[in-house]
């Protein structure tokens, strides 16, 4: 577990990278000091320059402790890739799996459809194919993906 | 714009919507809960810098993600879209394990087909076999890699802080 770098007195060489940033005192209690080390200003930075430290701060407020470390990691790899990529951020990758899906859907698609023909060219009295449990499977993953779909005309849409 | 109505942004924030308010094109009056969850999760104030670092005509995509990225985290406070990341990650590697499977058991069908003496025919469709049944076993598709992700690094590098019990999250993290 990733002990606190706070310090009672303020002393700048122990104050968390968001207090020291924020040019304040850090508290025994300070919210962002279990997950922005002193050691790695550039980590904070990126937070707040994406979120603000007090969003950042009134987020982590909200979850439970056990929660707050997993909740700082992801806010940063958001905050990293909206510092890499300023259009799309995060989303952009996303987009980019989404495609992938895509693509390897319709390659297993036309996989499938070359198997049944074979089968059914040479067993057409055949009642059950290879490829009908994976066809079927093939539907329930494309539902699923669907709740994360980005549409830019619809940014809202999480099903 | 700004006209006689002032735009989402503006109205949430009372204040007056000037004719060059930057979010007026992309947060319509008729539209307050977008600029609103934004607002929640980002900040009305890194909102219009970032617009602002950003040519006009990136500004549209750039507010779709950003309100794609806040419901995100609205609806899923600890992992946000990163979340939806991990999801859709771990489909890619199911279809790529089908896909696996399916060419495999074409390989399969081409090799019965084939003009071969029934010796070498039955070996190669043991191996094929073989091969089929660790696939399945494995649940992975070995040599398909994302080929969109293979230079992409989607956990940044950096202190990133784990308790305990994610020590195991991370031993199984699905990035490339």
């Amino acid at each position: 577990m990733f002990t606190s770098s706070n310090s009672v007195e303020g002393s700048s060489s122990r104050r968390c990278a968001g207090c020291k940033h924020l040019r304040r005192r850090c508290t025994e209690d300070c919210i962002l000091a279990p997950y922005f080390p002193a050691n790695n200003p550039e980590r904070f930075e990126c937070v707040h320059k994406i979120f603000g430290a007090g969003n950042v701060a009134r987020m982590l407020k909200m979850l439970p402790v056990d929660e707050r470390a997993q909740a700082a990691n992801s806010l940063f790899t958001e905050a990293y890739w909206r510092v890499k990529e300023p259009v799309y951020g995060s989303t952009g990758v996303v987009i980019r799996i989404q495609q992938e899906i895509s693509a390897i859907r319709c390659e297993l698609a036309k996989t499938l459809a070359q198997i049944s023909m074979y089968e059914a060219h040479n067993a057409p009295r055949a009642s059950a194919t290879a490829a009908t449990p994976l066809l079927q499977q093939l539907d329930t993953l494309g539902t699923q993906e669907n709740m994360f779909l980005f549409d830019p005309n619809n940014p809202f849409n999480f099903s | 714009m700004g006209g006689n109505s002032p735009c989402a942004s503006c109205k949430l924030l009372r204040r007056r919507c000037a004719k060059e308010c930057i979010f007026a094109p992309y947060f319509p009056p008729e539209d307050p809960h977008k600029f609103a969850i934004v607002h929640k999760v980002f900040g009305a104030s890194n909102v219009g810098k970032m617009l602002q670092d950003l040519p006009v005509h990136q500004r549209a995509d750039a507010v779709s993600s950003l309100v794609y990225e806040a419901n995100a985290r609205v609806r899923d406070p600890v992992y946000g879209c990163v979340g939806a990341i991990s999801y859709l990650q771990h489909q890619v590697s199911q279809l790529q394990m089908q896909l696996a499977v399916a060419q495999a058991e074409m390989l399969c069908i081409q090799m019965q087909q084939q003009d071969s003496p029934p010796s070498s025919l039955v070996l190669q469709k043991e191996l094929v076999d073989d091969q089929k049944s660790f696939l399945l076993q494995n649940g992975f598709g070995g040599n398909f890699a994302p080929q969109v992700l293979n230079n992409v690094n989607l956990f940044p590098s950096g202190n990133v802080v784990f308790t305990p019990q994610e020590q195991s999250l991370k031993r199984e993290s699905l990035w490339t």
